[in-house]
Order: C-alpha cells, then sequence, then structure tokens
C-alpha cells in the first residue's frame, strides 16, 4: 500500500535542480529533471552521510557536493567514484501541481 | 595535544572518531542557492585551452632540451618541461581527480591518468587518499595528504624541492602494489571492490618506467629519462611550494577550512601551473566548484575569510617561522584575524583539540 506524502510543489524546485525533504525523521531529495519530470531519493549520499541537497543536477546525474561522486537519481545508480553503493530511490507522483513521494516504498 | 600520531591506524585516528572530529560537519560561507549553482556550473573550453597549452609546450620544450643536449643552451628547456610535468600535472591531477576541470567525463579521467602517471601516483589509490584529504582535512590521523607533519622535518621538506621523499616513496608503493599488494593504510580508505585497480594500475607505471629505463640503457644516455621520470623531480618545486602554503602552520584538528587552508594571491604564471588552486580556502569549502570559476567564487565570499596573503613570498613570509616554532611546540599554529563582516570561527566542535598557543 503506497503512502504517499504530500513534499512539495511542482514550483518549488528550479528545472535541473533538487531541493531537500524530510519527512518524519527521514531525509530525502527532490529532483526536478530538465525534461520536468519529478524523482525522488534517499537525502544522503551513500558514500558518506552528506546530504546531497548542495550539489549539482547536470541531465539526470546528481553530483555530491562532497566528494564530487554522482548518481543516477531516476535508478540510484552509481556513476562515479568515490560512490559505490546505489542510491534509494522512491516512488513520485504529480497531482495538481503539487509533487508526493512514497515514502514507505 | 602534544605529541602527535599520523598513522591511519594509530591512536590519534581512533581518538579523531570517537570525539566527532572525523567525518564532521564543517563551516560553509553563505552564498545563495542560485548562484552557487551558476559557480558549479561544468564547462570543457578553458581546462581544453590550458591542456593544448600544456601539451605544446611540453613537447616544445622537450623537443628543444632534446635538440641543444648535452650543451647547456639545453638547461633552460629542461627546467621549463620539468617545472609543466612534475608541478602542472600535480594541479591536473588534483582537478581532475575532483571531475571538475572538464565537463566531459573522459576529457577529465584521460589527463587524471597522464597527470597521475608523472606525479608518480597510483590514479587508484590517490582518489581515494584525496578524497578522505576533503573528509578530514588536517585532522591527524585521519588526513593522508598532510604535507609538513608536526613537529617538521626540514630536511625532508626541502629534499621534496626536488620531489626526493615523495618520488621515492611513490616508486616503491608502485613496485609494491605491482607485486599485488595493497597495503594495511591503503586497505583503511580504498573500498575492497576497488583494490584490484590498484594493483593493475601498478604494474601499467611499472612497465612504462621499465621501458623508459631499458631505452636509456640501450641508447646509453639519460635522456628518455629527462623526458620520463626525472622531470618529476628536477620540476617538483613549483608544486611544492605552492602545496606546502595550502595549510602549513595552520591549525589541525579543526571544522574550519579557514582556519587551516590559506589563500594566496599569485602571479599568473604560479595560477596556470596551479590552476587556481591558491584559493584553496575556496576550494576547500566548495569543492564542486570548477578551477576557473574559484576567482569568482573568492570575490563572492572573502568578506567571510581572512585576508588571503598577498604573494607566495608574503605566504612564505607568514608559514616558515610557524613552522620553525612547531619544533619546539607541536601545538603552535597561525590563527589569522577574520574581518568584521565575517562569521566568527566556528570553534564549538573542535574547541577540545586546539592548542593555547597562537599568534
Ligand atoms: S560523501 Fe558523497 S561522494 Fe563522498
Amino acid at each position: 500500500m503506497p503512502h504517499w506524502i504530500d513534499a512539495c510543489a511542482t514550483g518549488d524546485i528550479d528545472a535541473e535542480d533538487l531541493i531537500r525533504f524530510d519527512h518524519a525523521n527521514q531525509t530525502f531529495a527532490i529532483y526536478h529533471a530538465p525534461e520536468g519530470d519529478f524523482y525522488a531519493t534517499a537525502g544522503q549520499c551513500t558514500h558518506e552521510a552528506v546530504h546531497l541537497c548542495d550539489g549539482l543536477v547536470m541531465g539526470h546525474l546528481i553530483e555530491c557536493p562532497k566528494h564530487n561522486g554522482q548518481f543516477d537519481y531516476r535508478t540510484g545508480e552509481a556513476k562515479r567514484a568515490p560512490v559505490c553503493a546505489p542510491l534509494r530511490t522512491y516512488p513520485v507522483k504529480v497531482e495538481d501541481g503539487r509533487v508526493f513521494i512514497d515514502v514507505d516504498a | 595535544m602534544g605529541k602527535r600520531d599520523y598513522n591511519l591506524l594509530g591512536p590519534d585516528a581512533q581518538r579523531a572518531v570517537q570525539t566527532g572530529l572525523a567525518a564532521a560537519q564543517w563551516y560553509h560561507s553563505d552564498v545563495p542557492r542560485r548562484e552557487m549553482k551558476e559557480l558549479m556550473q561544468r564547462s570543457d573550453g578553458p581546462a581544453i585551452r590550458d591542456t593544448v597549452i600544456l601539451l605544446v609546450a611540453l613537447a616544445a620544450f622537450a623537443a628543444l632540451g632534446i635538440a641543444l643536449w648535452p650543451s647547456y643552451w639545453a638547461i633552460p628547456f629542461w627546467l621549463a618541461y620539468g617545472v609543466l610535468y612534475g608541478s602542472a600535472m600535480d594541479s591536473r591531477w588534483h582537478e581532475c581527480g575532483h571531475g571538475t576541470a572538464f565537463k566531459t567525463p573522459w576529457m577529465n579521467t584521460a589527463v587524471y591518468e597522464i597527470a597521475s602517471f608523472c606525479m608518480m601516483r597510483n590514479s587508484a589509490t590517490w582518489r581515494w587518499s584525496h578524497a578522505r584529504h576533503h573528509t578530514d582535512t588536517v585532522i591527524v590521523g585521519r588526513d593522508p595528504e598532510i604535507a609538513v607533519m608536526r613537529p617538521p622535518v626540514f630536511f625532508k621538506v626541502l629534499a621534496n624541492f626536488v620531489g626526493l621523499f615523495d618520488a621515492a616513496s611513490g616508486l616503491t608503493r608502485m613496485v609494491y602494489n605491482a607485486l599485488g599488494r595493497v597495503h594495511p593504510e591503503e586497505a583503511v580508505y580504498i573500498p575492497t571492490q576497488e583494490q584490484h585497480k590498484v594493483i593493475r594500475v601498478a604494474r601499467i607505471s611499472v612497465a612504462i618506467y621499465g621501458l623508459t629505463i631499458g631505452l636509456a640503457i640501450w641508447t646509453g644516455s639519460i635522456l628518455p629519462l629527462m623526458v620520463i621520470g626525472l622531470p618529476r623531480l628536477y620540476g617538483a618545486w613549483h608544486h611544492v611550494m605552492t602545496g606546502l602554503l595550502q595549510h602549513g602552520g595552520l591549525a589541525d584538528n579543526v571544522t574550519d577550512h579557514r582556519l587551516n587552508s590559506r589563500t594566496v594571491y599569485m602571479n599568473r604564471v604560479s595560477r596556470f601551473i596551479y590552476w587556481n588552486m591558491n584559493y584553496h580556502v575556496e576550494h576547500h569549502m566548495f569543492p564542486m566548484v570548477p578551477y576557473h570559476a574559484l576567482p569568482a567564487l573568492h570575490a563572492k565570499i572573502k568578506h567571510d575569510l581572512p585576508a588571503p596573503n598577498l604573494s607566495i613570498a608574503q605566504g612564505f613570509a607568514e608559514m616558515w617561522p610557524a613552522l620553525r616554532r612547531q619544533l619546539a611546540n607541536e601545538d603552535y599554529f597561525i590563527q589569522r584575524a577574520l574581518p568584521p563582516t565575517a562569521q566568527p570561527y566556528r570553534t564549538d566542535f573542535h574547541a577540545a583539540a586546539l592548542g593555547s598557543a597562537t599568534r
């Protein structure tokens, strides 16, 4: 059973950017891809406990602000060292200009 | 704090983890997100331009050095070649290792591999050691890239101006790795699944050096080694000079880069060789910002930083006496005043680790 949480408005995130979203002791990163889709991942890098919200979105990659490790935020796949472990991803839906993420997925 | 133990497996390393100095939160100057995104943008243009200049200059100086060999007229060309090989490659290694120099990933990788080889660094190992340097900058027992340990060993510092200790340890470790072994200290920061790459890179490097030495023996001339290998010695001085300034004489065991890193204004030639890493506080605070955007970042946050040193000479005039004082008092370090516009130093995390002797 999905547990959809209203995270933000679509206009809260610039295209090709991300924001941080915290909910119930969990932290997430929500992305606005260049073509307009939204995605969500765990907020912290899998290399060290650094939040990705200060990182750089380039196309479908998020680059971590600490050591420049990269993930594909659509799949969570680790794309550039020093990250090796994948990033957890969460389902997203957009309704009435709001972005929802399934935090229990 | 007293006697420091820089061993990555030693008691200071354990203490850093226990006290929260390791993998801590660090101070960052405030930069609005939109402006920071601008500064972080990648492009290939500046790095392609600089790399073409570097490679053409390397080829030209080597060609002239060879053509004029063995006359004394060859010396200036070898000195110029050496600085580009043994010093400019250090900054290329650094920036391309971060992946910020070029926008195109394969360009970063290609220059990173070449530069690592020139600097006698295992490209697989040093990627991880440098990540640790950014996590735990000048944290004793955690940072594997501390250039001047306390108390300073001046003989070693001076010998490294011609690369003696660095090249010796680089070559020794290369052979060690090529024999299929990863050193226990390396295993601390290189993930297990990545360690095979260390051995492969070491074997390729040993093969290239072996061929170069073989060519020198076969031709009965040192010339092949003047092109590959020896410039890591006779051209090292510039990267050692600028590298010492990065953190030398400043605080250790702190979590605010304004306390442990130094920004130094430099002439254009040194900035080309050093690829703008003279903006070192800025680089450590925001490693996502490419070298070509560091002057702009500096302009944005300098109100929050200690005043930069105005020249390399002025930086040394500040640093060298501090290093000398550390001979007698390991806890001594320089704490520079902040401008009134700056946020105060963030000493809350690391207060217990700070020594009492400051200038
Ligand atoms: S913390 Fe993200 S790459 Fe190191």
